[in-house]
């Protein structure tokens, strides 16, 4: 914490918010009024500035998650080379639709828009890392090597 | 419930080019891509890099901003404004309201990139986070700040690990720090990133996201060079735009705006998806038509395929016919056409694709996106999304198509461009695609409307079929 806050203005401890709720998230796996509040604190604003930033931002959650997040992108690119296809084939085989988490609690599918990777489209983000040039069958085979 | 998994790389760690150069181009940007180990200081230093800088700082700030001026180069990030012209709208001086000392001044590179059909400054990062920082010292040394942030998207996990090590490395050679190449000028450079937004992209709401607070885009004026990060005068670049900037200072503005046209200088990236042969990041000549970019250099539409529609500039550039395609790939021409080049974002749609779906799935985008400040753009993204949504699944209603028309004017009036009735050019963009795609294929919008049901026997259009009907937005209307 003290790193991301020597990156700021000493009087700008605000401009931390984005890397202290991701940092939060990483540990707790998603945010909670009480993180929220927590890290509100830390940087000297009203827990509302914390959490309007948490439920703006796409990539910071506020309801718990699968250990695996999957992020489909299903945009322009993507889907005219099968996206779309792909999204069905994922909710399908999970049994659960977009935004769910299946009942073990080791998958969640998100439907989310364009990852600047449309030259090797379909491609999805599992747990922030790409996977690009997808075909059902490609997933299924990144799905079954997950532990 | 635990913390999402930790996973171990699954791909090599640098993305070579998926396209690379276009044949028979002098490359500035791409020039060292996928060279080995070419995002390593050493092997930057070998290929000639932090010789610009060293040049630079023996000039005055002045001289450099008119060298980068006479080298034509504009901003590669959507809009093209000319790149000196922005460094010289930064005050030269700005007194404290008692005499203090003057407020500092940021540089703050937008890498942001979330252009739907965009993924060039992707490739930079991994490739040559130098050339970036080499093009960031010029820029805060030109504009006199001493501290600039590096704006990634959120996604981009292993280019912010790569930029942080490149900027580490930077500073333990001394080329980022107190004394920068010994010349006695300080420079610092974080790496900040963003969170999931595509309004980020837009600087003022880049300003705002990195002050902490929601991506809601400023009025302007006053413009950030004036009041910017932290109320003080601040330059917003794209990640291309400042990496072509060693290039100029090294080899001169006039090699760099004679690669150009007249208005234009250098070399563009263009990322071209879709439905082409050989899609990919490729660093083309200005004069390049998109025609000659599409069809001869990415191989064109699959073998028995036509092309039927171009988007020329990512999502929000108005689409092009392909009778419209012999206009080359800078920015007045593409104004000129009626459209614009935005980020270089192409996507190719073959004759498979059906354009209602198409135009859904970008306004279901905009929908998405919209930030929420204005009303235009907040009510009027998801009601273009919901009435493209009903004529793809065959439950519009026959004025369907004049109301679509209605409330893409009432965000955005067609004509005139860029003009619109919101804070940030979102409201435009999602308004711009809509009028396009209507005015030119027509056709197509009135046989979903007539037949009741979306006629494409493809994959695309099978919506209601194959793979069940799309979800619509399901906020802000009913």
């Amino acid at each position: 914490m003290a790193a991301i806050l020597s990156r700021y203005p000493a009087d700008r401890k605000r401009a931390a918010m984005l890397p202290a709720l991701r940092l939060v998230q990483e540990m707790k796996g998603y945010l909670t009024p009480e993180t929220l509040a927590l890290v509100a604190e830390r940087l000297g604003v009203a827990p509302a500035a914390a959490g309007e930033v948490a439920t703006f931002y796409t990539m910071l959650r506020v309801t718990p998650v699968g250990r695996y997040v999957i992020d489909l992108c299903t945009n322009v690119s993507c889907s005219l080379c099968g996206g779309e296809r792909l999204l069905r084939h994922l909710e399908r085989r999970l049994g659960v639709p977009v935004g769910g988490t299946t009942p073990d609690g080791k998958f969640t599918l998100r439907e989310v828009e364009c990852l600047a990777s449309c030259g090797t489209a379909p491609v999805l983000q599992l747990n922030e890392e790409y996977h690009e040039r997808l075909t059902p069958e490609t997933v299924d085979a990144l799905l079954d090597s997950l532990p | 419930m635990a913390a999402p998994a930790q996973l171990p790389p699954t791909r090599p760690a640098t993305l070579l080019p998926t396209g690379g150069p276009a044949p028979g181009v002098e490359r500035v940007v791409s020039r060292r891509w996928g060279r080995p180990q070419s995002w390593t200081l050493a092997s930057y230093v070998a290929d000639g890099g932090y010789r610009a800088l060293k040049k630079a700082l023996a000039m005055t700030p002045a001289a450099i901003i008119d060298e980068v001026k006479r080298s034509n180069l504009r901003g590669r990030g959507g809009a093209g404004f000319p790149t000196g012209m922005k460094w010289s709208f930064i005050p030269k001086d700005v007194p404290g309201s008692t005499g203090a000392p003057s407020k500092p001044r940021y540089l703050c590179v937008n890498g942001d990139e979330s252009e739907p059909g965009t993924f060039k400054d992707r490739y930079i990062l991994d490739n040559d986070p130098h050339a970036l920082i080499e093009g960031m010292a010029i820029a805060s040394y030109a504009i006199g700040a001493h501290t600039a942030y590096v704006y990634l998207r959120g996604e981009f996990k292993r280019q912010a690990e790569r930029m942080e090590a490149a900027i580490a490395e930077a500073r333990e050679h001394g080329f980022l720090g107190p004394n920068v190449a010994g010349s006695g000028f300080a420079l610092e450079a974080h790496v900040h990133r963003g969170a999931g937004a595509y309004i980020c992209g837009e600087e003022t709401a880049l300003l705002e996201s990195l002050e902490g607070k929601r991506g809601w885009p400023r009025l302007k004026p006053p413009f950030p060079a004036v009041v910017g990060l932290f109320g003080c005068p601040t330059v917003v670049n794209n990640v291309e735009t400042l990496a072509n900037v060693p290039a100029i200072l090294d080899r001169g503005a006039a090699w760099f705006a004679g690669l150009g046209t007249e208005k234009s200088g250098g070399t563009r990236l263009m990322c071209v998806s879709g439905h082409v042969r050989r899609p990919g990041v490729y660093e083309v000549p200005m004069k390049m038509t998109l025609r000659q970019l599409v069809v001869d250099v990415c191989g064109g539409p699959e073998e028995g395929r036509t092309i039927k529609a171009v988007i020329p500039g990512g999502s929000s550039s108005p689409v092009l016919a392909p009778h419209e395609l012999d206009v080359a790939c800078e920015f007045e021409a593409l104004k000129n056409a009626g459209t614009m080049a935005g980020s270089g974002g192409v996507i190719v749609m073959d004759d498979t694709a059906c354009l209602v779906r198409t135009l859904w799935r970008i306004s279901k985008f905009y929908a998405e996106e919209s930030c929420g400040q204005c009303t235009p753009c907040r009510d009027g993204t998801p009601w273009q999304e919901a009435l493209l949504y009903r004529m793809e699944n065959g439950t519009a209603e026959p004025g369907d198509l004049d109301k679509l028309i209605s409330v893409a004017n009432a965000i955005c009036p067609f004509p005139p461009m860029g003009l619109g009735n919101t804070i940030c050019p979102l409201g435009d963009a999602a308004a711009l695609p809509v009028h396009s795609f209507v005015q030119k294929f027509r056709p197509e919008f009135e046989a979903h409307l007539r037949e009741k049901r979306c006629p494409f026997p493809t994959p695309w259009g099978r919506s209601a079929g194959a793979y069940g009907p799309a979800a619509p937005v399901a906020r802000g209307w009913s």
